[in-house]
């Protein structure tokens, strides 16, 4: 691992102002993907600011809305009291995510700020756009089975691994950002990004902006809700493909409301809108769920080893949304 | 150098100007001697004690009850830092990535990943490793589970799965064998002793004793 300098700030300014003046500082809150990211050589820091000393691990249950401190641990908001009761699909989205370990480690900040787990990104011998721009993308013409069906380009096809991140898309979030240029609030859509030309950006945070946390709306979805995570053993793998869904059911079980995203098929957590229109004023059955799926998948596409998302998007859509609709 | 929650650490501006400047002024000092090779050495062996002094940063934290005051380079992780500052071989290192579970240890009573993250990370903290588990000679319920249920084979897991399976009663997920499979996910048998390590936790469990 390269040699690097660590700073530990008190002061959320003094952390944004070290990490805006110096390029090649970066911030570690949990530090699960960071270090991993630092031993491998993908990532070479040569300052790491330590924010675990800045006060944002609270979770404030506000009248309308959660705000969840961007140092908050992932176990602690999966277990918290107001967010199981308020937003239980991000509690479940956040418990599908990594190990009970990993957990207690990896805060809310940085869940969302994870880099992909594309194996061509990991491996320092081979090309990556996002790792090294212009070296081209080993994914590609490469083993692909892990990759993007949606938003990819030329450049990249790698997917956000976040399945935290799933929940707060379609949950309509908000992200609180610091930065040196002030305060803004940025849509949780908006947050991750397209690779376009640029793979090397995951986000559209500016440099040395600093999420302080994360705002969650209150909403109809307390109970028929549903985070469907499809990965290749049981626990504690990342997702081929997972399906946050929630609905809004009333008496005659149709459906007043609904809210759809996928992860693990694009570059950033895909939130499936008009999918969503779809739904609404439909019964709650199968029928009605297979037609919103198709219309999920409308302008997939496939490389040569990822087809299979092609029948497990529409299926685990389905399938997330029975679950969901059957929560007693 | 002030070293506590109320201060910033060392490595702010004021620290990385002075020892850059330090560097420096060394390098001139021994250019403007033209000196010989005894010189040389002398000033390389200054370089190394102004780098050391500079780049190990000091760490005061407690490990199985004991408290330690050290300096240690920040590149070191808890899981290196237990095993090879402290010779706590207990905790092993299995994959180094976080995806093995091997390395677990408590902070603060929380399990955690120890090769995931820089032991200056852990200023102040309370670690509990395997060593500090049992009591004297008696060991922990849950040691005693293990060997009685046969929960390993090679033992090479066996250290953090006992950490992370007296964790999982003490959040109290552990009230099924479902629950108990999935909130031990994070520890990976390649022996797959996995049946056996849920009948030590179910054990233990439904014993009732504290952990």
């Amino acid at each position: 691992m390269n040699q690097f300098q660590y700073v530990r700030p008190t002061k959320q300014q003094a952390a944004i102002d070290a990490v805006a003046k110096d390029a090649t500082a970066t911030f570690i809150a949990g530090g699960t993907n960071l270090v991993d990211l630092m031993k491998r050589g993908v990532m070479t820091p040569q300052k790491l600011v330590d924010i675990n000393r800045l006060p944002l691990t609270r979770i404030d249950a506000d009248p309308g809305k959660l705000r969840i401190g961007a140092l908050a641990l992932n176990s602690t908001v999966a277990d918290d009291k107001q967010v199981r009761a308020r937003q239980p699909l991000l509690a479940l989205a956040l418990n599908a995510g990594a190990s009970a370990q990993l957990r207690n480690m990896a805060t809310v900040g940085g869940n969302m700020l994870q880099r992909t787990r594309c194996s061509y990104f990991y491996d320092t011998t081979m090309p990556c756009n996002k790792r090294e721009p212009g070296t081209g993308c080993g994914a590609l013409e490469g083993i692909n089975r892990m990759h993007a069906i949606f938003g990819f380009s030329d450049k990249c096809i790698a997917v956000h691994p976040s399945d935290m991140s799933v929940a707060l898309v379609a949950l309509d979030a908000t992200v609180q950002v610091s930065g040196p240029k002030g305060n803004r609030s940025i849509p949780f859509a908006e947050l991750h990004r397209l690779p376009g030309d640029m793979p090397q950006k995951d986000t559209t945070l500016e440099p040395g902006e600093l999420i302080t946390a994360v705002d969650v709306p209150d909403g109809p979805f307390t109970k028929h809700v549903h985070y469907q995570k499809v990965r290749e053993r049981a626990s504690y793998a990342f997702a081929l493909l997972s399906v946050a869904a929630a609905l809004d059911l009333d008496s005659n079980n149709n459906i007043k409301a609904a809210r759809l995203a996928m992860g693990g098929v694009a570059h950033k957590p895909w939130r499936l809108t008009a999918a969503e229109q779809a739904l609404v004023g439909k019964p709650a059955t199968e029928e009605s769920f297979r037609q919103a799926a198709a219309i999920a998948m409308q302008g997939a596409k496939a490389f040569k080893h990822n087809a299979y998302k092609l029948k497990l998007g529409p299926n685990t859509i389905i399938q997330a949304l029975k679950t969901a609709a059957s929560v007693a | 150098m002030a070293m506590n929650s109320e201060h910033d650490t060392p490595g702010n501006s004021h620290d990385e100007a002075r020892r850059s400047f330090l560097k420096q002024s060394s390098l001139l000092t021994a250019m403007a001697l033209v000196p010989g090779p005894l010189v040389q050495a002398a000033a390389a062996e200054l370089d190394e004690k102004v780098a050391a002094v500079f780049e190990k940063i000091p760490l005061k934290l407690e490990v199985n009850g004991v408290k330690h005051k050290v300096s240690v380079e920040p590149r070191t992780t808890l899981l290196d830092f237990l095993r090879e500052n402290l010779h706590l071989t207990g905790t092993k290192k299995g994959c180094d990535y976080g995806q093995c579970g091997a390395c677990t240890v408590h902070v603060d009573g929380q399990r955690v990943n120890s090769c995931l993250s820089f032991a200056v990370m852990h200023e102040g903290k309370k670690i509990t490793t395997i060593e500090g588990l049992a009591n004297g000679d008696k060991l922990h319920p849950m040691q005693e589970a293990f060997v009685k249920h046969d929960g390993f084979q090679c033992g090479y897991c066996t250290p953090g799965q006992i950490m992370s399976a007296v964790a999982c009663i003490r959040e109290g997920k552990a009230d099924s064998e479902g629950e108990i499979r999935e909130y031990m996910s994070g520890n990976i048998c390649r022996c797959g002793a996995y049946s056996n390590i849920v009948a030590a936790i179910q054990e233990v469990k439904g014993g009732g004793q504290k952990v």
